[in-house]
């Protein structure tokens, strides 16, 4: 299959030709391909999030290369600009960037950039909302009235309005309540389903990717040491924990496990496939 | 007076500025805070629980019921200063805490308030950043530090205070795993060694699972409140709150409640989960 | 465009004559340059002048490279000083194209007012570059301490002061944060015309202004939690007194003005 994003070579150096020159990201060669729900993992300063700034265009690589569906994304001014409605990126905290006095207002603010016509608009201002899980009613308000985790469905409501083919957020589940974690990646995978997008969840929640990716990137120092499935990332777990990002929970306990002389399957790394894995165990030695 | 550092008794609070009052945040707490110990109040975003933390240094004040800071009621406004200098308090943000562009200077801030002579601050603003790991950066400014080390800075500049209790409200919200491992460790380490009472307000359960006593929130009450081992035993109930349990918890309460298996369900950390699960599949 | 890479009343850190000084010594000093480059007339004073400021540029080890830079923003005004003076001061002529006259009082009266704004600019930069912030506002609340009698809130504006200088980097990153975040919703802040540029900066400046309100409120609600009551009783970390080298400095400073005002008695 085509990749629908790829970068060749990507290197970006911050503050070039001055005293506080520093290298975030170092001859990057990443694929990401149609459908797929990538998950990107890194500490803070890892490069991760310069990573996704260049996805879109708005970072312009230092060198290197990023293509969208095999086209330099920064061949013209206005390919630039299409591509940042093509691949839609919500922010770490996306809620602080709301801005108008409604709610419909500023969902429409994405589309509205694009030139669309009014009746497209609506449309996609009211599917938006309709896929974050908010009422029509509740458009006409404020959005400075809602709480935190309505605040932020609001603002990723402004980017899924673009109906953007790559769907990339940067942390979005940061700082909220199980019910609100819950909520927001029930939102994006609707979407990821609906419209068939690509997915690109940063995070640094082990557990959270662990359950909602299909491919996993990881960021450390600016280069990609692993990518994979999550259960063959997992396998770094010595590694990933000298990253300062650890391994998921039930891999922790299942590799202890292992550790005890339990002849068990240790690439576990979800509390269904830990299940599974004891089901499997019992069944086999019980049969025996 | 018995040894409890921070009491509510029956602890009600409304938002006066809507009409009618508004609706309720706090509908009768009682919680004693025994001094020295180490308190996790867990909830999810609304039940409360930042409300209660702002009523334990008389940021907010009950509209009905009492608050006590080692015995001095939080209404008495000729105690505010005593009542802040026992409890000193961290907030989620650490960009909005931070006072100084130079973190000696920052965690000087309070001991400069108070009026604690020159030297003395000195030997304080060492101390609390020796105590927090800080001490390398005291000349650093703070915008360019980590969330991490901006979180402990403020701590440090809540323990140059010399308070007795430490109120964190949900100081880890804003940082990556290694930042919360650090800010984490800085809580305990100052439980252990100095004996600081700590409050800390918090969703994370695998944070919570680390406190002596939990206390769970929901719709303005505590409903919740013992050791958190047994706590998160009633795992159906926490579900309901809107909280989850940590996955270690939820992998022996599903294997009981949906494989018929018979585990304890008192086994938190890795070690202690991965001994049930080794017991379980060597019975076989 | 990387908003962070201005730099506002930047410090660098040292550890130089100039350095060590009380922040309260390189405000007088500063004043008394600047008294001493206005009683300044002629080629001798100008020239006395820049080597006592050429001396402490050397002192503070700053480096020139780092004044040059700094120079950047303000040279449209030092070109425009300079124009005028060149082609506005009246006397002998020894040039002129149509209306455009050059005068030799023209010539010199263009590079004296380019020099001294130059001396001056550099002698701020050395007050800002060798004094931390915090120092700054320190030294400046200390020496218009008297004015509290007045009732002029001296501590109450140095708090600010120092508060505004704590949060100028984190308002800028945020700044950066919320340009990125909108232009990825399609923004553009670089085209079009004055109104719609204008227009274009809605979308930053609300959320910009709401977050500062919202920072204010915590950092507000934080400093009362860390016992702020104003400056009533209350003692620093740090402070302020006058050591030999301030003695030094201000003899050098008051003889550097007294040697420019003879001068200028002189007609020099």
């Amino acid at each position: 299959m085509e990749p629908i994003l790829q970068t060749q070579k990507l290197s970006h150096v911050y503050s070039a030709g001055t005293p506080f020159q520093r290298a975030a990201l170092t001859d990057v060669d990443l694929d990401i391909y149609p459908g797929e729900y990538l998950g990107i993992i890194g500490h803070t300063g890892s490069g991760k999030s310069t990573l996704i700034q260049h996805l879109n265009g708005l970072l312009k690589p230092t060198e290197g290369k990023v293509l969208f569906r095999g086209q330099d994304i920064w061949e013209s001014k206005e390919r630039t600009r299409q591509t940042r409605f093509h691949v839609g990126l919500v922010f770490q905290y996306p809620e602080y960037q709301l801005f108008e006095e409604t709610i419909y207002k500023d969902i429409s603010f994405g589309p509205r950039n694009m030139g669309l016509d009014e009746a497209e608009i609506d449309r996609r201002v009211r599917e938006a909302a309709h896929f974050v899980g908010l009422r029509d009613e509740q458009l006409e308000r404020s959005p400075f009235e809602l709480s935190g985790g309505q605040k932020r469905r609001v603002a990723i409501a402004g980017v899924i309005a673009m109906e953007p083919e790559v769907l990339i957020l940067d942390e979005p589940t940061a700082g909220l309540d199980p019910i609100g974690v819950e909520q927001i990646l029930g939102n994006i995978r609707d979407y990821h389903e609906a419209h068939g997008a690509t997915i690109i969840l940063v995070s640094h929640s082990m557990e959270e990717v662990a359950r909602t990716v299909d491919r996993l990137v990881v960021v450390n120092d600016g280069v990609i040491p692993f990518q994979g499935a999550p259960r063959e990332v997992f396998q770094h777990g010595d590694e990933l924990e000298a990253m300062g990002l650890g391994v998921p929970q039930m891999t922790r306990v299942f590799h202890q496990l292992r550790a005890m002389g339990v002849d068990i399957d240790a690439s576990v790394y979800t509390i269904e496939q830990a299940r599974r894995a004891i089901r499997d165990y019992r069944s086999r030695k019980g049969a025996r | 007076m018995n040894d409890s550092i921070i009491r509510t008794q029956d602890l009600r609070f409304a938002y006066p500025d809507t009409e009618a009052g508004g609706p309720s945040v706090l509908n009768g707490v009682n919680l004693d805070i025994e001094e020295g110990s180490f308190v996790a109040v867990l909830g999810h975003n609304g039940s409360g629980k930042s409300t209660l933390a702002k009523h334990m240094n008389a940021i907010l004040l009950p509209s009905g019921g009492a608050v006590y800071v080692s015995g001095m009621d939080t209404r008495d406004e000729s105690k505010l200063l005593d009542i802040r200098r026992t409890v000193g308090m961290v907030f989620q943000n650490p960009d909005n805490q931070i006072v100084a562009n130079v973190v000696e200077e920052d965690v000087a801030f309070a001991p400069e308030n108070l009026g604690v002579p020159s030297e003395e601050i000195r030997r304080r603003v060492d101390e609390a950043l020796k105590a927090v790991g800080m001490y390398e950066f005291r000349t650093h400014a703070p915008h360019l530090l980590s969330g991490g080390q901006k979180q402990r800075v403020a701590i440090a500049g809540v323990i140059a205070m010399a308070p007795r209790c430490i109120v964190l409200d949900e100081p880890t919200a804003m940082l990556d795993p290694v930042g919360r491992r650090e800010v984490l460790d800085t809580i305990r380490e100052l439980n252990r060694t100095s004996g600081v009472t700590v409050v800390l307000i918090t969703h994370h359960m695998d944070e919570a699972a680390q406190a002596d006593r939990l206390v769970v929130m929901s719709k303005g009450k505590v409903v919740a409140d013992g050791a958190p081992r047994e706590v998160f035993q009633r795992v159906e109930e926490l579900k309901s709150y809107g909280l989850t349990v940590p996955e270690t918890t939820e992998l022996l309460w599903e294997l009981r409640q949906e494989d018929g298996l018979d585990v304890p369900l008192d086994a938190l950390s890795d070690e202690e989960c991965a001994q049930v699960l080794y017991d379980l599949l060597t019975a076989v | 465009m990387a908003l962070k890479d201005i730099t506002l009343g930047q410090y660098f850190p040292g550890h130089s004559v100039l350095h060590r000084m009380d922040p309260r010594t390189k405000l007088l000093l500063t004043v008394l340059y600047i008294a001493a480059l206005f009683l300044c007339k002629n080629v001798i004073s100008y020239g006395l002048a820049l080597i006592v400021l050429a001396a402490a540029v050397a002192v503070s080890k700053v480096g020139l490279k780092s004044i040059v830079r700094g120079m950047k923003p303000v040279v449209v005004i030092i070109l425009l000083t300079a124009v005028l003076n060149l082609f506005y001061t009246p006397g002998h002529e020894i040039w002129r194209f149509g209306f455009l006259k050059i005068t030799t009082e023209g010539l010199w009266s263009a590079a004296f007012m380019v020099l001294r704004i130059l001396m001056l600019i550099t002698c701020t930069f050395l007050l800002t570059y060798t004094t931390s912030p915090i120092l700054l506002t320190d030294g400046l609340e200390n020496l218009l301490g008297p004015l509290k009698k007045l009732r002029v809130p001296v501590h109450e504006l140095a708090m600010m002061m120092s508060i505004a200088l704590r949060f100028i980097p984190t308002l800028i990153e945020e700044t950066d944060k919320i340009m990125s975040a909108q232009r990825a919703r399609g923004a553009d802040f670089d085209t079009g015309g004055l109104v719609q540029k204008a227009k274009a900066l809605v979308p930053l400046l609300v959320p910009l202004f709401i977050s500062a309100f919202r920072r204010a409120d915590e950092l507000a609600v934080a400093m009362e939690c860390r016992c702020y009551h104003g400056g009533e009783g209350r003692t620093r970390l740090r402070q302020l007194r006058y050591q030999s080298i301030d003695y030094a400095g201000f003899l050098l400073g008051v003889l550097l003005v007294a040697a420019v005002a003879v001068l200028r008695h002189f007609g020099l």
